[in-house]
């Protein structure tokens, strides 16, 4: 149980030439929330189709919760709960019917699954709405249902990625504050963004940028005194 | 994720999904049933004076023209069934439903299998109906043939649905689904024995009559045709197997993260 929640060890990826990640090294250490921050087409959405085996990462290591991706597949799946940036509830269904179809696809029972979903519900405050179908819900609350189905298998990690896109200012503090507050709970995050006050003095981040770790660290080492907004635009411009 | 419990428990979890979605979109079982329908009362019909039938296996006598295209009209059904399932595989990918399955710890392949068995299990579903309504058209196969039909649709169903399944991989969006109208299903089903017997076809064209004969359509018409009237046609059987053993396998390796599909595809923003 020692092993970080997450870690990306010498990852490359490409797309016939077209480099998307260069050699990236990321550790989200247990109970974290670290953030990945990056502008558009900085690799972060490659890099979580490589952590959630959507592609394969042929060079370089990636262990979830110690399990080596390539190796036991399965056994990392497994540990990992996935919001991704677009909404992937299936809104002819009810909040209730796409979590249960999760929990299924977990090999998880009925009767947990029904336990665990009144748990996760409650934790996402959707408690009334699982009778609802989805497509019924308001964008802030497919985003919490989306959370509530990533929580049901338990997972070390969780992964989200640019998960308020799309949100209003208030739908998007509360999404934010639902996550970090499940770091209480033990669960580790790894956040993608690229909003920056979505980003705590606290939190550990990671710079991506043109496929490439630019920094890492606590993101109140990273700011210094000029604050993070002209620290991250010192480093990608730097970079460009 | 471990033993055969859970896989179970996946598998129900697939079949389940599909058959919710199926009853939320009741037009689509009647509209899967109108075209064979059409074909049924009307073409038939129009065809029975026209198109002369002589004594073909599994048929011991003469027969109308509707009761020889009702073998070939259920396989339509689930031609068109794997179609429909290939089209909502698009669509799930592009809505990003698709991602939600494929993370999932189990064994893609068996993900994919369970996918598959779940549309030819609404297909099989579909294929009773219609054979309901041609009863009471008059089309009266022996009574035991519409038990021994169901390992011959499960089969059928399954290659079908394996083409079906192939053919999303290599969709890239929703909007290419005409050309594959066009360019694979309409062709697979005239190019086979579903409408016409094969010897009629060798009457006109000795290439179009192998085109038809190698046709793996034909062999799946002709295995739930021979079943239907208990009888058992090794060379559809063996063909059809063989035909979702293939498209199957080809499948399973476009949707492989380290093969086809996912290393062709271009990377996403952010």
């Amino acid at each position: 149980m020692d092993n970080p929640a997450l870690e990306v060890l010498g990852v490359s990826h490409a797309f016939g030439r077209v480099v998307a990640l260069r050699d990236v090294e990321l550790v989200v250490p247990r109970g974290r929330f670290v953030a990945l921050l990056g502008i558009n087409g900085a690799g972060k959405t490659t890099l979580f189709s490589l952590v959630t085996r959507l592609y394969d990462n042929t060079s370089g290591v990636i262990r979830v919760a110690g399990h080596d991706l390539r190796r036991a597949p399965g056994k990392a799946l497994a540990r990992l709960g996935v919001v991704f940036q677009t909404r992937a509830l299936d809104s002819d269904l009810t909040v209730a019917q796409n979590l249960s179809y999760h929990a299924a696809l977990h090999g998880i029972d009925r009767a947990t699954a029904r336990a665990r979903m009144a748990e996760v519900l409650a934790q996402v405050d959707l408690a009334d709405k699982a009778g609802m179908k989805v497509a019924a819900l308001s964008g802030g609350q497919q985003r919490r249902a989306e959370i509530a189905r990533a929580l049901l298998n338990r997972p070390d990690l969780l992964l989200l990625d640019e998960a308020t896109t799309g949100l209003d200012v208030r739908s998007r503090r509360e999404v934010l504050a639902l996550v970090r507050g499940l770091t209480m709970g033990g669960v580790s995050v790894l956040w993608a963004t690229h909003i920056l006050d979505e980003i705590a003095p606290e939190d550990l981040v990671y710079v991506l940028h043109q496929g490439a770790v630019l920094a890492h660290g606590e993101a109140r080492d990273l700011a210094g005194a000029e604050g993070l907004t002209r620290a991250f635009l010192t480093l990608t411009e730097a970079e460009a | 994720m471990t033993g055969w419990r859970a896989w179970a428990i996946v598998f129900r979890g697939i079949v389940w999904r599909e058959a919710l979605r199926f009853v939320n979109q009741r037009g689509r079982f009647v509209a899967a049933l109108v075209r064979p329908l059409v074909w049924l009362f009307i073409f038939a019909a129009g065809f029975r004076a026209v198109l002369g039938l002589s004594i073909t296996p599994p048929y011991q006598t003469y027969v109308l023209y509707e009761v020889y295209v009702t073998p070939g009209l259920c396989a339509m059904i689930q031609l068109f069934n794997g179609m429909q399932s290939s089209l909502s595989m698009v669509y799930d990918r592009e809505t990003g439903a698709m991602r939600t399955l494929l993370v999932s710890p189990a064994p893609r392949w068996f993900l994919l299998l369970s996918k598959l068995m779940a549309g030819v299990f609404v297909s099989i579903l579909q294929v009773y109906a219609f054979l309901l309504i041609a009863w009471a058209w008059d089309v009266r196969p022996p009574a035991p043939g519409y038990l021994a039909i169901l390992p011959a649709l499960v089969l059928s169903g399954l290659m079908l649905g394996a083409l079906g399944l192939f053919v999303s991989s290599a969709i890239r969006q929703l909007e290419n689904f005409a050309g594959v109208m066009n360019f694979l299903i309409f062709p697979m089903f005239f190019a086979s024995s579903a409408l016409y017997p094969l010897w009629r076809m060798k009457e006109s064209s000795e290439l179009l009559y192998w085109i038809c004969a190698l046709n793996p359509f034909t062999h799946a018409v002709e295995l739930i045709r021979f079943a239907l009237y208990l009888r058992f046609d090794p060379t559809s059987f063996l063909v059809t197997a063989g035909g979702f053993a293939g498209f199957f396998a080809a499948a399973v390796y476009m949707y492989d993260p380290a093969k086809g599909l996912w290393v062709r595809r271009k990377g996403q923003a952010g």
